[in-house]
C-alpha cells in the first residue's frame, strides 16, 4: 500500500500537491495558535483559580506592548498566508498555453462533456496521462459547480456565460466528479467519474466512441443550416462582418467600446447580437436564442475560431472605415 | 439582605394577564416575549437538523425522498439564520439588558420596539405557513435561477416571511443605537460602556446598514418568480450572479450580527467570572467596530468560483484576512484577562472558555476560507459548513446560552441548577465538537454539501458527526427543562449572585418596571473590581485614572 | 410650560431636549437604512446599464419625459411647501401649517395621478415586463423588458414610499388641526420633513437615471 495521509482526498493532478501543501501549512498554523491559546486558558484558569469567594482579580488590565504584539503578529501571519493562497490561485485559475480544450455543459441533473475529436460523453470524461486539459462550461439551465476531489479544482457552471477550469492528470484511474452548486432535487446524484488514462489507450478508446465529426465540422453544418453565410461574407457590401481570423482580436464597435472576440463575445453576439454591434455595420442580425442549444453554440464558436484569416481586404476595410 | 425577590412589585408582577403581555412596552418583557419566539424557532430548526443528520446515517439517501432532504436542510438554514441566530442575542438579552446596563427606564423608542417583535412574528407567521404548505427546497441562500424559475416550492411565501423579518433587524437596531447615543445615564461615558453595549452598538450598525440591501433583494427575487422580470434570468439579459453580490452583501455582516452580540456576552462573562475588568477594554471595544466596518468589505469570498476574476478574488481574499486581525485582538484580550484574575467555573464561565476554543477553530478555518488556493478545493463543501457552524453554534450559541445563565438570576429572580447547568454545558461542548470536527476531513475529502446522498467511504465520518448531534441535541434540551424548573424551584437569586460588577447588578431580581428605585448616577469605570471592591456594587467608587 | 407640553413628553425620557434629540436621531438611522434599500436598486441599474446601454437607451427613449419632468416639478414644489409647513410650526403659526400641510399632501397626490396615468400608458403599450411584454423595436425586443423591470421596480418602489408619505401627512395633519404642535413641540412635523424631502431626493435621483440618460444616441442611431 502506497502511503497516505489520512482524510486527505487522492492526489491526482499537478495541482494537487501544492493545495495539499497550503493545506499542511495552514493546518500547522492554526493548530500553533489553537494549541497556544487553550495552555494560556487552561494555565490561568488553574494558577488563578478563584480561592476564597470574595477574591477579586488584579489590576493589570491593559498593556500597550502586548497589544501591539499580538495585532502585528497575526497581521504578518495573515499576509504572508494571503500571498501563499493568491500564488497558488493564480496557477488554479490560469491553464498552461499548450491546455486542450473540452467542453462541458451541466444541465438538471447530469454532465455531458465533449471530446475536442468530437466524442460525447455523459457524466464521464476520459482524458489523456500529462495533457493539460482545460474545460469549457456552462449550463443549460441552473447553476451547477464542476468538482473534481483528486484535482483540487471546481469551478461554478453558469447559464447564459462560460467559465473554465483547468487541470493536468498525473495519475491513471477513475476519480469521483460532483456538482458542488445545489442544482435542485437530484442534486447528489449528478455525479459522475473522470477517467484518466495513458495517452495510447486514450487513443485507442477516442477511436472505439462513434462520433459525427469534430465540433469544428458539426460547427460549419449548423452554420450553413442557419444561413450565417448569407450575411456573414468576406466580400464588400456585405451585411455582416468576416468572420475569419475573428477570434482572440479586438473588435471596434459602433457605440466606441472595443471587445476582445473571445468565446463569451461570440456567444452573446448569437443569442444577442444587438449588444455589441460591430462598427460600420446595422444591427439587422437576429436573435438566435432558443433556435440553438449550448452544445451547437459551443460548435458554432469552435466553427468561427477555426476560421483563417485570409480574404480579410473586406474585413480590414471595414475597420478601417470605423476608425 | 432579607428582602425576598418576589415580594415587592417588580416587572413579572407589575401586571397581570394575557394582554398586559402582548401590548407591554416594557424592554424587559419584550426580550421574554423575544425569548419564547426564538425558541420555538430554536426547536423547529433543531429538529430538522436532527433529521438531516439522521438520513446522512447511512451514505444511500434512503430515510427520505431527495426533495423533502432538500426541503429539510433548506428549513434548517432558514430557521436556524433568520429566526435563531440574528434574533436571539440582541432580541432576548440585548433588550432585556442595554436600557439597564446604561441606566435608563427603557429603549428610546418602545413603541417601535414592541412593533419589531410582532414584525418578527410575522415575518416568522408566514414562513412558518410556507412551511406548513410544504416549505421550499432553494437552501438558506435562494440562489436563482434555481429559485426563481426552477423551484416548485414555496418561495413566494417564505421569500416574503424572510423580507419582512427583516424589518425587524432594522428596527431593533436603530432602536438599540438611538438608545445607546441618548439615553445613557448621567456620568456613563462612552469608555464606561460595558463591552456588551459596545458589541450591540456595533451589531446595530451592521442592521441598520446591511439589512435594507438584503430585503430589496429578496423583493426583487419575489418579484421574479411572480412575474418574472428578467432581472436574474440569464436568458432575458439578467445575471444570476448579481442576486449573490447583493445577497452576501448583507448575509456575510450578517454573520457578524450573529457573532458580535455573543462576544458582546462573552467580555461580559469573563469579566465576572475572573472579577477583574476586561483587559485591552478599547482594543475589545474597538474591534467590535472594526469588524463591523471590516464584515462589509469581504461579501466577493462567497464568490470565489462563481466566474469572478482572479483579481477580484485576490482582493476579497485580502479583505477577508484582515478581518482576522480584530477577531484575534479579541480572543488574545479575554485569554490575558485570566491572568492574575478570580477564576471560577460556573456554568456560563464554562460556555465562555468553551466559546474561546470553538471560536479559535471557527475563527482560523475561516482564514483557510479566506485564502484563495485552499478556497477553490474546499468551496461548497462540508469543510464550509463545519467553518460556519463553528463560528455560529460554536460561537453564537455558546455565546447565547452563556448569558442566558448568567443573566437568568436577573431575568427571573431564581438561581437555576448549578450542576446540570454545568453538565449541559459539557455536553454542548463534547456534543458540538463530535458533530462538526468530522465535517471538516468530509469536506477536506470532497463532500459537497447539501447533498443527500454520498459515497459510501464517507460513513464512518458521517455516523460520527450524527452521533455528535445527538448528544449535542441533549445538550441543548436539558437548559430547556431545568430553566424551566428554576421559576418555580429555584432559590431566590437577591441582587448580585455572581459578585459582579455592572449598573443590572445594583437593581433588584427581577428589577422593577422602571429598572432602577433611584436612577443611577455613574462615577467609575466599567469592571472596577480591582478599585471599589465587589459585593452590591451599589456604592460609588471614584473614578480610577488609568 | 403649557399642559400639552408636558403631555408630549413620553414617561421614559428625562427632558424634551432629549426626546427630540432621540427622534430626530433615529429619523436619521432610518433615513440611512433608507439610502441602503434604494442604493441596492441604483447598483442593480447601473450594472444592467452598463452591460447593455443601448436597450436601456431605448427602453427610456418610450418613458413620456412630459409627464417625468411635471412630477420633478410637483414634488420639488411640495418639497417647498413643506419646508414652510416645518417653518410654520417652528413659530407655533398654526394656520399656515395647516394650509402647508395640506398643499404638500395635495402636490403628492398630483404626483401619484401623473404616475398613474403613466403606468397605465405603459400597459396600453405592451412595456409591463411580463407575458404581454413586447418591444416595438426588433433589434432590441426582450432586451428592453429589463430596463421596464427595474423602472417599474424603482418607481414603484418610491410611489409606494409616497404613498405611505401621504398616510403620515394625514396623520401629522390631524395633530396640526388640534394644535398639538407650535415652538415647544415640533418634532413630528420636523421629522416627517425629513421623510418627504429624502422620498423627493430618490425622485430628483430616478428621474435623470431613468428619463434622460441616453436619449440622445439612440435619437441619432
Amino acid at each position: 500500500m502506497p502511503f497516505k495521509i489520512p482524510f486527505m482526498p487522492e492526489q491526482a493532478s499537478s495541482m494537487a500537491g501544492e493545495v495539499d501543501a497550503l493545506t499542511l501549512y495552514l493546518v500547522a498554523m492554526a493548530s500553533f495558535f489553537t494549541v497556544l491559546v487553550a495552555a494560556m486558558v487552561i494555565y490561568f484558569a488553574i494558577r488563578y483559580r478563584r480561592r476564597s469567594p470574595d477574591e477579586v482579580g488584579g489590576s493589570f488590565d491593559n498593556s500597550a506592548l502586548l497589544e501591539i504584539t499580538w495585532t502585528v503578529i497575526p497581521v504578518l501571519i495573515v499576509l504572508f498566508t494571503f500571498v501563499w493562497g493568491a500564488r497558488v490561485a493564480f496557477r488554479l485559475y490560469r491553464p498552461p498555453a499548450d491546455a486542450v480544450q473540452y467542453y462541458v455543459t451541466g444541465k438538471q441533473w447530469m454532465w455531458k462533456t465533449q471530446h475536442p475529436t468530437g466524442q460525447r460523453e455523459i457524466n464521464e470524461l476520459h482524458v489523456p496521462l500529462g495533457q493539460p486539459v482545460k474545460l469549457l462550461m456552462t449550463s443549460e439551465d441552473v447553476i451547477h459547480s464542476f468538482f473534481v476531489p483528486a484535482f483540487r479544482v471546481k469551478a461554478d457552471v453558469l447559464p447564459g456565460r462560460y467559465t473554465s477550469l483547468w487541470f493536468t492528470p498525473t495519475k491513471t484511474g477513475r476519480f469521483h466528479l460532483f456538482c458542488a452548486e445545489y442544482c435542485g432535487a437530484e442534486h447528489s446524484r449528478m455525479i459522475g467519474w473522470v477517467t484518466v488514462m495513458e495517452p495510447e489507450e486514450y487513443q485507442a478508446w477516442l477511436a472505439s466512441v462513434p462520433t459525427q465529426g469534430s465540433p469544428t465540422a458539426a460547427g460549419e453544418r449548423l452554420f450553413a443550416q442557419l444561413a450565417c453565410h448569407t450575411c456573414h461574407q468576406d466580400a464588400a457590401g456585405a451585411k455582416g462582418p468576416a468572420l475569419g481570423g475573428l477570434y482572440g482580436r479586438p473588435v471596434a464597435l459602433a457605440d466606441g467600446r472595443t471587445v476582445l472576440a473571445d468565446e463569451s463575445y461570440l456567444r452573446e453576439s448569437i443569442l444577442n447580437p444587438a449588444a455589441k454591434v460591430v462598427a460600420g455595420y446595422e444591427a439587422v442580425m437576429p436573435s438566435f436564442q432558443g433556435q440553438v442549444s449550448e452544445e451547437g453554440i459551443l460548435e458554432l464558436i469552435n466553427y468561427v475560431k477555426s476560421l483563417p484569416a485570409g480574404g480579410s481586404a473586406s474585413v480590414a476595410a471595414a475597420s478601417e472605415g470605423a476608425l | 439582605m432579607s428582602r425576598t425577590g418576589t415580594a415587592e412589585t417588580n416587572y413579572l408582577n407589575a401586571q397581570h394577564g394575557l394582554k398586559s403581555w402582548l401590548l407591554t412596552l416594557d424592554h424587559k418583557r419584550i426580550g421574554l416575549l423575544y425569548l419564547m419566539g426564538v425558541s420555538f424557532f430554536f426547536l423547529l430548526g433543531g429538529i430538522f437538523a436532527l433529521l438531516i443528520r439522521l438520513e446522512l446515517l447511512t451514505p444511500q439517501g434512503d430515510l427520505v425522498q431527495p426533495d423533502t432532504y432538500n426541503r429539510l436542510f433548506s428549513m434548517h438554514g432558514i430557521m436556524m439564520v433568520f429566526f435563531f441566530l440574528i434574533p436571539a442575542i440582541p432580541g432576548v438579552l440585548g433588550n432585556f439588558l442595554i436600557p439597564i446596563m446604561i441606566g435608563t427606564r427603557d429603549v428610546a423608542f418602545p413603541r417601535l420596539n414592541l412593533a419589531s417583535w410582532y414584525i418578527f412574528m410575522a415575518g416568522g407567521s408566514i414562513t412558518l405557513l410556507g412551511v406548513l404548505a410544504g416549505g421550499v427546497d432553494t437552501g438558506w441562500t435562494f440562489y436563482p435561477p434555481y429559485s426563481s424559475l426552477y423551484s416548485a416550492t414555496n418561495v413566494l411565501t417564505v421569500g416574503i416571511g424572510v423580507f419582512v423579518n427583516g424589518f425587524s433587524s432594522i428596527l431593533t437596531g436603530l432602536n438599540f443605537m438611538v438608545t445607546i447615543h441618548r439615553m445613557r445615564a448621567p456620568g456613563m461615558t462612552w469608555f464606561r460602556l460595558p463591552l456588551f453595549v459596545w458589541g450591540h452598538y456595533a451589531t446595530s450598525f451592521i442592521n441598520v446598514l446591511g439589512t435594507p440591501v438584503i430585503a430589496i433583494t429578496l423583493l426583487l427575487l419575489v418579484l421574479e418568480r411572480a412575474f418574472h422580470l428578467g432581472i436574474f434570468d440569464a436568458t432575458k439579459g439578467g445575471d444570476p450572479v448579481l442576486f449573490q453580490h447583493l445577497f452576501w452583501f448583507y448575509s456575510h455582516p450578517a454573520v457578524y450580527i450573529m457573532i458580535l452580540p455573543s462576544m458582546a456576552v462573552i467580555s461580559e462573562l469573563i469579566a465576572a467570572f475572573t472579577r477583574k475588568r476586561v483587559f485591552g477594554y478599547h482594543f475589545v471595544a474597538f474591534s467590535s467596530i472594526g469588524i463591523a466596518v471590516l464584515g462589509f468589505l469581504v461579501w466577493g469570498h462567497h464568490m470565489f468560483v462563481s466566474g469572478q476574476s482572479v483579481y477580484a478574488g485576490t482582493a476579497f481574499s485580502l479583505l477577508t484576512m484582515l478581518v482576522a486581525i480584530p477577531s484575534a485582538i479579541k480572543v488574545f484580550n479575554w485569554s490575558f484577562t485570566l491572568y492574575q484574575g478570580s477564576v471560577s467555573f460556573d456554568t456560563p464561565m464554562l460556555y465562555a472558555l468553551g466559546f474561546i476554543g470553538l471560536f479559535m477553530i471557527g475563527g482560523l478555518t475561516g482564514v483557510f476560507l479566506g485564502t484563495l488556493g485552499f478556497d477553490i478545493h474546499v468551496h461548497d463543501t462540508y469543510f464550509v459548513v463545519a467553518h460556519f457552524h463553528y463560528v455560529m453554534v460554536g460561537g453564537t450559541i455558546m455565546g447565547y446560552l452563556g448569558g442566558l445563565h448568567y443573566w437568568w438570576p436577573k431575568i427571573t429572580g431564581r438561581i437555576y441548577p448549578e450542576f446540570w447547568g454545568r453538565m449541559s454545558a459539557m455536553l454542548v461542548f463534547v456534543g458540538f465538537n463530535l458533530t462538526f470536527f468530522p465535517q471538516f476531513l468530509l469536506g477536506y475529502m470532497g463532500m459537497p454539501r447539501r447533498y443527500h446522498a454520498y459515497p459510501e467511504e464517507w460513513q464512518v465520518l458521517n455516523v460520527l458527526s450524527t452521533a455528535g448531534a445527538s448528544v449535542l441535541g441533549l445538550g441543548f434540551l436539558l437548559p430547556l427543562g431545568y430553566l424551566l424548573w428554576s421559576l418555580k424551584y429555584g432559590k431566590l437569586a437577591g441582587k448580585n449572585p455572581w459578585g459582579a460588577k455592572g449598573l443590572e447588578w445594583t437593581t433588584d431580581s427581577p428589577p422593577p418596571t422602571e429598572n432602577f428605585r433611584d436612577a443611577p448616577v455613574v462615577s467609575e469605570e466599567a469592571y472596577d473590581y480591582a478599585g471599589a471592591g465587589h459585593g452590591d456594587g451599589g456604592a460609588p467608587a471614584p473614578a480610577r485614572a488609568h | 410650560m403649557s399642559h400639552g407640553h408636558s403631555s408630549a413628553l413620553a414617561h421614559h425620557f428625562d427632558s424634551l431636549e432629549q426626546q427630540r434629540e432621540a427622534s430626530t436621531l433615529g429619523m436619521w438611522l432610518f433615513l440611512v437604512q433608507e439610502v441602503m434599500f434604494f442604493g441596492g436598486l441604483f447598483m442593480t441599474y447601473m450594472l444592467y446599464r452598463w452591460r447593455d446601454p443601448e436597450a436601456f437607451a431605448a427602453g427610456s427613449h418610450d418613458l413620456n419625459i412630459t409627464l417625468g419632468l411635471l412630477n420633478t416639478v410637483v414634488l420639488i414644489a411640495s418639497s417647498l411647501t413643506m419646508a414652510m409647513a416645518v417653518h410654520s410650526a417652528q413659530t407655533s403659526r398654526r394656520r399656515p401649517l395647516i394650509g402647508y400641510l395640506t398643499a404638500t399632501g395635495v402636490l403628492g397626490l398630483a404626483f401619484l395621478v401623473v404616475k398613474y396615468f403613466e403606468y397605465s400608458a405603459k400597459w396600453e403599450h405592451h412595456l409591463v415586463p411580463g407575458p404581454l411584454f413586447h418591444f416595438s423595436e426588433p433589434a432590441i425586443g426582450g432586451r428592453a423588458e429589463v430596463f421596464f423591470s427595474l423602472y417599474f421596480a424603482m418607481t414603484g418602489m418610491h410611489a409606494l414610499h409616497m404613498v405611505i408619505g401621504i398616510a403620515l401627512l394625514a396623520w401629522i395633519l390631524r395633530g396640526a388641526v388640534r394644535g398639538r404642535f407650535d415652538a415647544s413641540y415640533y418634532n413630528p412635523v420636523e421629522n416627517f420633513g425629513l421623510y418627504w424631502h429624502f422620498v423627493d431626493i430618490v425622485w430628483i435621483f430616478l428621474f435623470p437615471m431613468l428619463y434622460l440618460i441616453g436619449r440622445h444616441y439612440h435619437g441619432g442611431a
